[in-house]
């Protein structure tokens, strides 16, 4: 199986790296289109700011590549928030996969929401073998809201989706490679989908 | 739910853990990951290592440090201790590490703190506050607690806020090592004041401490050390008792 990480900047891409080492895989860090096209699964990883982010993928030209693939495709955390239309960070156009807008917390709760929390209502493959009320690892200021599209929600200041999916594109706004061994599991059901 | 998170840390000199560490069954007391993979299936939700070394060659080590860790513990892990620079952040953010904590430096060149959650994002990077009650004041320290700054602990954290900063640790000097329980009172007025999150650190002895932290203090999480290094409170036991007392935690 091959397997990439998408690498378009900064930040903690190794833990998925790793994660996929654990599960006894390997994922090769790259931004070659070449490579990305002939990958059997693509990681679409979240670096730090959703406008800036966008840059670095138009600098790339990622931007174009990604919505036309065609193999299972996983966004995390800001990988998911980018394959959304919109994003309030930064008024981001982002990359129209998801059909829902990614907005800001509210000032209700802390932000950003840091910790383990449960993802419920599962509605996908890739959670098999993962139980509803799950506990799952995120940091982020920005949610996407629910939409059609939603394959689990979770509650902070309001209800929202943790994890999309559109044909081949899946998007999770949890760190499964933080999450623990039911993180593992998810990983692994990833990479077994058919 | 969201959770309050359980945070044991763990101080790291050239590489190896330092205090000791009183586990049964561990092959190696002094080697970091095997610590942190025996909390991490304990059910700790987070780890912070707090490099102590005073060379460059020792720093070096940690860096080695985070790269094992990285490769074998799933769950998030926070690196602090001589940070200064947004070079030192890329470097630790590459090597694996989840989250940076600064202090002194923060201090020192409060600026430093905008330059890193504008370049890296604010929820990679935690600002450790050391403070110490003086005369009813809460006066923040640097240099490991050793040198009193002119800051007021209140006033400070509200600036490391807007500044850009992601999570507080606050670590109250006066209840540090004495076992007696978390800072409450100062830890309730941050929390309540800041609307980013905070962990409660200094002052854990029994498990009723961590019930008041969450209850009195309400931290988002709590850090110890020595009560987990020695045993004396064990996770599972701790998060049972704090589902008890109706605090969400993780189990």
């Amino acid at each position: 199986m091959n397997v990439v990480i998408i690498d378009y900047g900064a930040g903690n891409i190794k833990s998925l790296q790793y994660a996929f080492n654990r599960l006894g895989s390997s994922a090769i860090l790259t931004n070659s289109p070449e490579k990305i096209k002939a990958a059997d699964r693509v990681i679409f990883p979240g670096v730090g700011q959703a406008s800036s982010a966008m840059k670095m993928l138009q600098k790339n030209k990622l931007d174009h590549l990604i919505p036309t693939l065609t193999q299972p495709v996983l966004g995390i955390c800001l990988g998911m928030q980018l394959l959304c239309n919109t994003s309030e960070e930064g008024n981001t156009k982002g990359l129209g996969i998801f059909d829902t807008q990614v907005k800001q917390f509210s000032k209700n709760v802390k932000v950003p929401q840091v910790g383990w929390n449960t993802i419920e209502n599962l509605k996908s493959d890739l959670f098999k073998s993962i139980n509803d009320k799950a506990y799952m690892y995120l940091v982020h200021s920005y949610y996407a809201a629910i939409n059609y599209q939603t394959i689990a929600h979770t509650s902070y200041d309001t209800i929202y989706a943790s994890a999309l999916q559109h044909n081949n594109f899946y998007g999770v706004q949890f760190h499964p490679e933080k999450s623990g061994d039911v993180g593992a599991q998810l990983l692994k059901n990833f990479l077994e989908l058919d | 739910m969201l959770t309050k998170r359980i945070i044991p840390c763990l101080d790291i000199k050239n590489g190896r853990t330092v205090k000791g560490v009183n586990f049964k069954g561990l092959r190696d007391a002094g080697d970091p990951v095997e610590l942190a993979k025996r909390y991490a299936n304990m059910g700790a939700d987070e780890l912070v290592f707090l490099d102590i070394s005073a060379t460059l060659e020792e720093r070096n080590t940690t860096l080695d440090m985070v790269l094992k860790v990285a490769e074998q513990i799933n769950i998030p892990f926070t690196v602090g201790g001589g940070i200064s620079s947004v070079a030192d952040v890329d470097r630790l953010l590459k090597s694996g590490a989840d989250k940076i904590s600064i202090n002194s430096s923060a201090i020192k060149q409060p600026a430093l703190i905008n330059e890193l959650s504008n370049t890296f994002g604010n929820q990679c990077i935690t600002v450790a506050i050391d403070a110490k009650e003086i005369n009813g004041e809460w006066i923040v320290h640097l240099a490991g607690g050793h040198i009193p700054s002119k800051l007021n602990l209140f006033e400070w954290a509200k600036e490391v806020e807007r500044r850009g900063a992601g999570e507080i640790l606050f670590t109250s000097m006066n209840n540090d090592g004495t076992k007696l329980g978390f800072a409450n009172k100062a830890l309730g007025q941050l929390s309540s004041t800041l609307n980013i999150p905070i962990i409660a650190s200094g002052g854990a002895g029994t498990i009723q401490h961590f019930i008041d932290s969450f209850k009195k203090g309400k931290a988002d999480a709590a850090l110890a050390a020595s009560v987990f290094h020695f045993n004396e409170i064990t996770i599972p036991a701790l998060k049972k008792e704090l589902q008890n007392n109706g605090i969400p935690v993780r189990l």
